[in-house]
């Protein structure tokens, strides 16, 4: 009979062959598979990140005019209302800026007595208005592509990391939710002028290095200089764009803060609980031989 | 009743930290569950309705929606005016003078819904020429109060103010 | 639930009652008085964090069903409703979807643990086939509560395993119409699931019960294995023992189960879930939810559909054979050395299996997956079989008290 140390490293060895090696062995017979990938966006330093991440309200505030001047021209945010603007853990804008905000837009509504659908200035309570009437519309506008919906884009884009690296994405301290909003900010500044060597752009394509197929029909959206800050902030299109992907990150999740918030309390007392549990259950059991 | 009291022991107090900790967790944690059902942001959101009044004429009655309710908006007549600012209060189940319902003689707002079990009067109809409730026989009359039958307050009015002369804002 | 009971109620209003329905008296020959084995480790609190899960579950269901809509035009956006404008919705939703996984993470370790002690040895297969059952309920459940948001994964989640039906022959695609109520996966199909899904976990319900009768019936294992012979030695009182101890564990199991709602609430999900399910679009990369890799990586390993589907079901029917497979007369590993280190490749596979579920079906993965599922499926066929009947246990000890003495087995877990 074979002794366990040796059966254990017999199984080990089994193991490890099959998981490693047969996919070593396909990664030899397909190399031309991954050439298409796209790269892993690098981290940015993002404000919500981490155990005790909160948004920056005004990061939210200079996002939300990127959103605003630039991306709402074409992608829709069903989600939005415009009294969230005024939510507390979001832009936070006044109660007053955002009723004048709303006023500005011009909302569908109706029937009136007449049966007929007629346009009012926006109310808080409305939701954001989008310049198409229907998908189709955006698609004939935009060469044939769908701006998608952006209430929920940047939780919709997260990129794992693959095993086994994505475990750790889910252990404290190293926890990491915001794939998204990189993969935001890479896409934003991942433009080329020309397509590599060998490759063929095809009438409004243009060539992004992180968009999965790299062939990305919306045109580079920021640039230099484009937005004008009011509170002095770099107006780079870097800046921009981590700006704007902060204002998704926080439309898709609006309630970021308070999870977190609540979330600390929470395991703080379950740790009591624990502790104070424990410690009842040893005494208990302590005289008990177990 | 002290005397009888021995000196709590270090077990027992950890029992009861441990027992008095379970409960605050358990009572924190079932509040989510309990909130819920509150009006969500949304609902909250819409709870103010503006209506045009310019073109309702003398005599007629308007049914708006406000918070999943009917509202009437009703252009009284001088007739229906004086019947409701000439009733002596004593004659009335629920005392209100018509000044103190109205914000212009002219235009009586009121909610809809019959004070006895919730059921929408018809306009125009009963002994009073105000509301009558088809359910249990309430009668109103043109300044929405009770006049006879089983429910026990005037039609409520709702919060609302003049934005113009012809518009009015209800919430 | 172990027979009549010897309770009598203080008071007479108590009396009164408990002649004429005796249900306290049920409640405390189940919960109160109940020998359990005193040498159970921390792996047995297990039971008690499922039975909690499980109302966790119903408890946030039924909250959120209050919100949903089951209607393929409104679905995904009435949970973004629950998200951002619900009072606590974004917590009850954060909560049923990562329940989901810790339930499984729970079942999955219950299901080792039982694996390992031989818990579902005479007298306990009856017990055993129950819980196989609770299985299958609760991944009918998942799979059509994740049905529900009504994102890209939703709807092509829905489509591939409905689709797997249709494998069956001459019926399969008449089944596979009659499950969808139309041509495809549409809204007849989402407002059945969401029916459906709000009924299976009580019919779970109903069978834990029986889960817990029949574990009442015969009593629990336990480490050693070896069933209780002196009540006063041997066990302790359910109550406070055990349910002090489980407390423990739900406790511990909880700031897990928080850990992911609070911090990484969509790390178990995938993002494109967050995408509205779009017929006409199929997503780069199918993946069920991560407790349903192993069966899935199963199901890709056959090259042919029909058999497929064979395998898939047949990893399950293996744990319904289980009992009658493992030959061996002795229950606890501890005392087996060639089946310990067998039930550890063994769970070594299932997690392989998991990892490559994960993976696009190309090359070398497909191969690796081949492999494990020879190996899953020859391990229950083959290895345990024989096992049973070349292995030489170790002692195993008289009762429950002289293994406690002797320091017990050297045992992960134990306190």
């Amino acid at each position: 009979m074979l002794s366990r140390t040796s059966l254990g490293v017999i199984a080990a060895a089994f193991f490890g062959a099959v998981l490693i090696g047969a996919p070593a062995i396909a990664a030899d017979e397909a190399p031309a598979a991954s050439a298409h990938e796209a790269p892993i966006p690098p981290r940015n330093d993002w404000s919500f990140a981490g155990f005790f991440g909160k948004y920056d309200q005004e990061q939210l505030q200079r996002g939300f005019q990127v959103f605003r001047e630039v991306c709402s021209n074409c992608h829709s945010a069903k989600h939005l209302a415009f009294r969230n603007l005024a939510d507390p853990g979001g832009p936070q804008f006044s109660e007053a800026q955002v009723k004048a905000l709303a006023a500005q837009y011009k909302i569908k509504d109706g029937p009136n007595d007449a049966g007929d659908m007629f346009e009012r200035p926006g109310r808080p309570s409305d939701y954001w208005p989008w310049n198409f009437a229907n998908d189709n519309a955006a698609r004939t506008a935009n060469g044939g592509g769908l701006p998608p919906d952006m209430s929920v884009l940047a939780k919709a884009r997260g990129v794992k990391r693959g095993f086994p690296w994505f475990i750790f994405e889910a252990l404290p301290g190293v926890a990491y939710q915001e794939q998204g909003a990189d993969y935001i900010v890479a896409l934003m500044n991942g433009y080329r002028d020309n397509a590599p060597a060998g490759e063929k752009l095809d009438g409004a394509q243009n060539w992004n290095d992180y968009f999965p197929s790299h062939k990305i029909l919306m045109p580079k959206p920021l640039s230099d200089g484009q937005i004008t800050y009011a509170d002095g902030a770099p107006q780079t299109a870097k800046q921009y764009s981590q700006d704007v992907a902060a204002f998704l990150m926080w439309m898709a999740e609006p309630k970021l803060d308070q999870r977190k918030k609540t979330g600390f309390r929470v395991l703080f007392v379950l740790f009591i609980l624990t502790g104070l549990l424990y410690a009842t259950k040893k005494r208990l059991w302590s005289n008990v031989a177990h | 009743m002290a005397t009888q009291t021995a000196e709590p022991t270090r077990r027992d107090m950890l029992y009861i930290a441990t027992g008095a900790a379970a409960a605050v967790a358990t009572g924190a944690a079932v509040w989510p569950f309990i909130a819920q059902m509150n009006p969500d942001a949304s609902t909250l959101a819409l709870s103010s309705t503006e209506l045009d009044i310019g073109a309702i004429p003398e005599g007629q009655i308007v049914t708006v929606k406000w918070r999943g309710k009917p509202v009437f908006v009703r252009h009284r007549t001088k007739k229906e005016i004086d019947e409701a600012e000439q009733v002596p209060l004593a004659q009335l189940p629920d005392p209100a003078t018509d000044q103190s319902r109205v914000k212009k003689p002219e235009w009586l707002v009121v909610i809809g819904v019959c004070t006895h079990l919730g059921c929408i009067p018809l306009g125009h109809q009963g002994p009073y020429d105000g509301w009558f409730c088809p359910c249990h026989g309430s009668v109103y009359d043109t300044s929405g109060r009770i006049r006879q039958g089983p429910a026990p307050r005037n039609l409520d009015v709702p919060d609302y103010a003049f934005l113009t002369d012809t518009k009015i804002k209800i919430g | 639930m172990s027979g009549p009971s010897t309770y009598v109620p203080k008071s007479a209003i108590g009396r009164w009652f408990e002649s004429r329905l005796p249900v306290m008296g049920l409640v405390h020959s189940s919960f109160v008085a109940y020998p359990t084995p005193k040498n159970l480790n921390y792996w047995w609190t297990f039971g008690a964090i499922l039975s909690f899960m499980l109302g966790a579950q119903i408890v946030t269901g039924v909250v959120l069903a209050m919100h949903y809509t089951p209607n393929t035009g409104l679905a995904f956006d009435s949970v973004e409703q629950i998200m951002r404008d619900v009072n606590w919705g974004w917590l009850l939703r954060y909560l049923h979807s990562n329940g989901a996984s810790m339930f499984f993470l729970a079942v999955y370790v219950h299901i080792a643990r039982g694996m390992y002690y031989g818990s579902y040895k005479a007298p306990r297969e009856v017990l055993w086939l129950l819980g196989v059952v609770i299985f299958l309920l609760m991944m009918a459940t998942a799979f059509m509560g994740y049905v529900l948001p009504w994102g890209q994964m939703s709807f092509w989640g829905a489509t591939v395993i409905t689709n797997l039906f249709s494998a069956i022959p001459l019926v399969g695609d008449t089944i596979t119409t009659w499950l969808w109520g139309g041509y495809s996966v549409d809204n007849p199909t989402l407002n059945r699931f969401f029916s459906l899904h709000y009924l299976l976990p009580f019919m779970i319900a109903g069978v834990v019960v029986l889960h817990v009768w029949a574990l009442h019936v015969v009593g629990q294992n336990n480490p050693a294995g070896v069933e209780i012979k002196d009540v006063e030695k041997d066990s302790v009182p359910f109550t406070p023992y055990a349910t002090l101890k489980d407390s423990v564990g739900i406790s511990a199991f909880l700031i897990l189960y928080c850990w992911f709602v609070f911090f990484v609430p969509n790390y178990l999900g995938d993002p494109d879930n967050y995408i509205n399910a779009n017929p006409l679009q199929t997503p780069a990369h199918i993946v069920p939810e991560w407790y349903f890799l192993p069966f899935y990586a199963i199901l890709r390993a056959i090259p042919s559909k029909l058999g497929g589907v064979i395998f898939m079901f047949g990893a399950i029917v293996m744990l319904v054979l289980l009992p009658w497979l493992d030959t061996s007369r002795v229950r606890s590993a501890v005392y087996r050395p060639v089946y310990k280190v067998l039930f550890w490749c063994f769970i070594a596979c299932v997690i392989g299996l998991g990892y490559l579920g994960s993976q696009p079906p190309e090359g070398g993965a497909v191969l690796a997956a081949r492999i494990l599922t020879a190996f899953y499926f020859i391990y229950f066929l083959v290895l345990l079989p024989l096992l049973g009947l070349f292995e030489t246990p170790r002692p195993v000890p008289a009762s429950i008290a002289d293994s406690v003495l002797e320091g017990g087995a050297a045992e992960p877990g134990r306190a």
